[in-house]
């Protein structure tokens, strides 16, 4: 659906069912120079069974319009706006990658609006290597190739696709490529590159967490997700064996499994 | 710094399969199955509503038939690809699920006789009318299309004539008119040409020639190249409006750049059928485990035989892009580095009769209705694949009595020739040995 959020055409994936702000909200968000489109093996199974979901293009990404947005700290407080603007109070968050960031970001400052948070392929910090930024704000190709070597394990390479005949390498690099890579991926890598609030706000958050982590992720690797999963006061972490960067792909039904029940435990269906 | 993700030759080998999630087989099992068990009803609802990734009944997919999907899709460096029953069925799925009644295609005239019937004869029934453009005129595409025009269809290099579409131009009148340019790309495969890297949205394929090279089975595909933005305009209803055989779900909008791949097996597989056998589709996975090997000597052998037919007496002419003096070798250099493929169309001197006499007595070359089998195979197309065919049709397709189409296969090529040069002998003496 399409919406404004601080004046900004905003499109959201409602998992396929219309918009209710009655029910309980889930709010996806999804990684560097990606779209809503990455969500689907999640955003409809929650959307068929009693909740309300918004998988949001990030401003200036998939259907969105405006320009990107230069930093976490904005991103965070405009997923935060998001909830206003579509006449609810509060919501869960489910964030990959980057929208790890920006999702801790949101909690940080709209608290009273977050109810749980799911950190998928999430880390403290996502230092970017200078090459691989530097190929992004040229807009050079190869910063997406790269970007889906780097996002995918061992096994990943070879594909098998969930959704029978999608080769999930090329879907993301054509998903990046829909728009400018330097005004998408470009502007994230370096918003990445340079938010370094990750250890302290997380240490901060005060709500029911959870950090699912790929064995094989090269992008934001275990070691560095289980770090900020320990900045976190209570925080479940699930790991997933023979799996990168991309779970929400890669593994898609073992991610659906894992956030189906932390979110019937910490965020039910109203009885 | 250079992606590590996985070459041509890799993924012909590799791309789709996990043994580790099949037993440890090192080779893809054969999913002989129709159906598959439910975890529970909640796990039935998801498959049923598309909110999981997985198998319900093998008209809609099955794991062998997935791991072919997924090679060839990563052999094309497309999003997406459904396989069928045969190629045909891949391009009436195609169409189906591009067009509605009332809809019109924009469609190059040299094509197998099949696919010609399909869009002359056929789709009519359905309410699909066609504007056939010879392939070489580019400017001849543009001034075909209509309001009501959803896309542009054609065959790189046309069968039987070998005359190429000017695709990356071609592409182009697409782009400007915002509508897909689909390609068979049978004659090619992904080792000769990857369409969507030259302006192609969507690809289909006959896999029972090259792509499989035995001969042995039947199957086609469609593949996506994830390029088209069907939101651009409101020539895609069924692709960006909300679809009541899902509860209101916009392919366009959920899927993106595999939307219509999602489309054509949701609705097409699901109320047509033209699935592909699990058993066919291991046969053809074996066969692309050769495809670049086959490839380059199907190629070497083809330009070997048409300098052979180019300097042969009996031959009054050869069409090969490859071939002195051909129209579109250069167009071809640029498109098909690797090779121009193993079609030959050659006239023989003699006209229909001596024709007639050189097929009846070859006997290496398989006289029989196919292309691209590991042996060299040879046709007479106006009496036979092209037979349904009126006189002005043939003309217009740029096929003539005298025309022999070979496939040239893998054999020892002085094997080919010496077999060749017996028939040859028939045809200039056609009423002494024509039926041999």
């Amino acid at each position: 659906m399409k919406f404004k959020v601080c004046g900004i055409d905003t499109f959201a994936s409602t998992g396929g069912r219309p918009f209710d702000k009655n029910k309980p909200l889930i709010i996806f968000v999804h990684g560097s120079g990606l779209s809503h489109m990455v969500w689907v093996l999640q955003t409809r199974y929650f959307a068929f069974r009693g909740y309300s979901v918004l998988a949001v293009d990030l401003p200036g990404h998939g259907l969105s319009s405006g320009e990107s947005l230069k930093t976490i700290e904005e991103m965070g407080n405009w997923v935060g706006d998001v909830i206003g603007a579509v006449g609810c109070k509060e919501a869960s968050l489910v964030g990959h990658s980057q929208g790890c960031l920006v999702t801790m970001e949101c909690v940080a400052q709209h608290p009273e609006k977050i109810k749980t948070l799911t950190l998928m392929g999430g880390a403290s910090a996502i230092p970017m290597n200078p090459e691989l930024l530097r190929l992004a704000e040229e807009s050079n190709p190869k910063a997406v190739d790269l970007m889906m070597d780097f996002a995918h394990g061992p096994a990943g390479h070879f594909g098998g696709h969930p959704v029978p005949g999608l080769y999930h390498l090329n879907v993301g690099s054509m998903i990046v490529q829909n728009k400018e890579i330097k005004d998408t991926l470009g502007v994230d890598f370096r918003a990445c590159d340079n938010y370094k609030n990750g250890p302290e706000i997380a240490k901060k958050l005060d709500l029911p967490t959870l950090s699912i982590l790929g064995a094989q992720d090269r992008m934001c690797r275990l070691k560095d997700g289980k770090i900020l999963a320990d900045y976190i006061k209570g925080s479940e972490v699930k790991i997933i064996e023979d799996c990168g960067h991309m779970m929400l792909l890669e593994e898609a039904d073992q991610t659906l499994e894992i956030l189906k029940k932390f979110i019937a435990e910490h965020y039910p269906l109203p009885s | 710094m250079d992606p590590k993700t996985y070459k041509f030759d890799t993924l012909s080998l590799h791309a789709g399969y996990q043994p580790s999630k099949n037993a440890g087989s090192r080779q893809v099992p054969i999913y002989q199955t129709t159906s598959y068990m439910f975890d529970d009803v909640d796990h039935a609802a998801a498959l049923f509503n598309l909110e999981r990734g997985g198998h319900i009944y093998s008209r809609m997919s099955n794991p062998t038939v997935q791991v072919l999907e997924e090679r060839v899709c990563a052999l094309e460096g497309g999003t997406a690809a459904l396989a069928t029953a045969s190629g045909m069925s891949a391009i009436f799925l195609t169409i189906m699920t591009l067009c509605n009644a009332g809809d019109h295609m924009v469609v190059s005239s040299q094509l197998y006789g099949g696919t010609v019937n399909l869009f002359r004869l056929t789709l009519p029934k359905f309410g699909i009318k066609t504007t056939f453009v010879k392939p070489r005129d580019t400017e001849g595409f543009k001034k075909a299309i209509q309001p009501n025009t959803k896309g542009i269809f054609g065959e790189l290099v046309g069968n039987p004539g070998n005359e190429l579409m000017n695709m990356p131009e071609v592409s182009n009148i697409a782009k400007e008119a915002g509508i897909p340019l689909i390609i068979d790309s049978t004659y090619q495969t992904p080792y000769l040409c990857r369409p969507f890297e030259h302006g192609a949205d969507l690809v289909v394929h006959s896999l029972t020639k090259w792509m499989s090279g035995n001969g042995s089975s039947m199957a086609g595909i469609l593949v996506e190249g994830g390029t088209f933005d069907w939101m651009q305009n409101d020539k895609f209803p069924s692709m960006t409006e909300p679809y009541e055989g899902y509860h209101g779900l916009s392919f366009a909008e959920e899927f993106g750049p595999t939307a219509f791949t999602m489309m054509a097996r949701a609705e097409g597989m699901r109320d047509m059928g033209p699935c592909l056998a699990p058993q066919n589709a291991w046969n053809i996975l074996h066969g692309l485990e050769t495809l670049s090997l086959r490839m380059e000597k199907h190629c070497s052998n083809a330009l070997k035989m048409v300098e052979y037919l180019s300097n042969h007496d009996s031959v009054a002419w050869v069409s090969h892009a490859s071939a002195p003096g051909h129209p579109d070798k250069e167009l071809a250099e640029k498109i098909l580095p690797k090779g121009t493929g193993s079609m030959i169309a050659f006239g023989i001197k003699g006209g229909k009769e001596a024709g007639a006499a050189f097929i009846n007595n070859v006997k290496l070359a398989s006289h029989l209705a196919n292309v691209g089998d590991a042996r060299t195979l040879v046709i007479h197309p106006a009496s036979a694949t092209h037979s349904q065919m009126d006189e002005a049709t043939l003309k217009f397709a740029g096929l003539s009595h005298d025309m022999i189409r070979l496939s040239v296969g893998l054999e020892d090529f002085e094997d080919i020739v010496n077999d060749f040069e017996d028939g040859f002998r028939a045809a200039k003496k056609p009423r002494l040995v024509a039926n041999k």
